[in-house]
């Protein structure tokens, strides 16, 4: 099973990202800069963390916007398997492949520390690993990561089962005290409609190991390798 | 011709920096001090000699980048 991951200027997790995909999917991913006009023919796109542009004008904008999102959302809408991780995340919402949108976070602080998250649902291609209901450790570090969507929308999220991951305590439940950042009904990730593109905040590209302080991640990889490549 | 550009968020849409800025200016004792929204203001130099043609560009402009329309509003001002 073959990835690319996007780097941007300014993208910073990108080589946390490729060893948890090379890890799971046997196979190292594909880097493409920015600029390359051509992106192979893979079965995974990732567009890693960091702050591409700088967070000029809005986290995520900048790249939202650059030639190979263009190349991103055809092969999307081709139905091509989709992963933004926090400034990935921004970038699809930005894009319009995601709704929504991700605001500065509810008490104006960069927030850096474990978090727990719920899996909403274990029958997409990204979450075999996991069973529905599911309780994972990993970290979130963002300053920017308050998801927004009108009521509508939000309805629309939770009732499509686009929901993909919240925030939640070790017991699963998702509580106030467990939401970093202010985002409404404690959401940490969705899916769009074709549930082939999922964007996320936190980063389980950073808990693959357990010199990492933990393999909550772990599971999302090994999935992916499973549910995207069987399809592919 | 210049294009001057106010961002702000949409009502219903929590400003924690606006607020911040609010209770900032509290502390300072400014009295009366209400609801505080922040924004972004953009000045563009254009080539245009056509204030509706511009103003219509600009329009486009703040679709496609300078403003999300999901959380944000914006407003146009064109100089000659």
């Amino acid at each position: 099973m073959r990835a690319a991951v996007i780097v941007f200027p300014g993208s910073n997790r990108e080589r946390d990202m490729r060893l948890a995909l090379g890890g799971s999917f046997g196979e190292d991913p594909v880097m493409v800069w920015h600029r390359d006009t051509d992106l192979p023919k893979v079965d995974l796109i990732v567009l890693p963390g960091g702050f591409s542009y700088g967070d000029y004008l809005r986290a995520g904008a900048m790249a939202a916007h650059s030639p190979v999102l263009r190349e991103v959302k055809a092969r999307a809408d081709a139905g091509v398997h989709v992963l933004g991780v926090c400034n990935g995340f921004q970038i699809l919402t930005e894009t319009g492949l995601l709704p929504g949108a991700l605001m500065r976070n509810a008490d104006l602080r960069f927030v850096c520390r474990d978090v727990h998250l719920k899996v909403e649902r274990a029958d997409t291609a990204f979450t075999g690993g996991f069973r529905a209901g599911d309780v994972l450790r990993c970290p979130v570090a963002h300053h920017d990561g308050n998801y927004f969507a009108d009521a509508g929308t939000l309805d629309a999220l939770e009732g499509e089962g686009r929901v993909a991951v919240r925030y939640c305590d070790e017991t699963g439940a998702p509580t106030v005290a467990a939401n970093p950042n202010g985002s409404q009904r404690n959401i940490a990730g969705i899916y769009n409609e074709r549930l082939n593109v999922l964007g996320m905040m936190p980063h389980p590209e950073d808990a693959v190991h357990p010199l990492l302080g933990g393999l909550g991640g772990k599971p999302l990889f090994d999935g992916m390798a499973a549910g995207i490549g069987d399809a592919a | 011709m210049k294009a001057k550009v106010h961002v702000t968020l949409k009502n219903g849409v929590l400003d924690p920096q606006g607020k911040a800025v609010g209770h900032a200016l509290e502390a300072l004792g400014f009295d009366g001090v209400g609801d505080v929204r922040q924004g972004k203001y953009i000045e563009i130099d254009l080539a245009d000699t056509d204030a509706d043609g511009a103003k219509a560009r600009v329009e486009d402009m703040c679709q496609k980048l300078l403003a999300n329309t999901v959380i944000e509003n914006y407003a146009i001002e064109i100089e000659a």
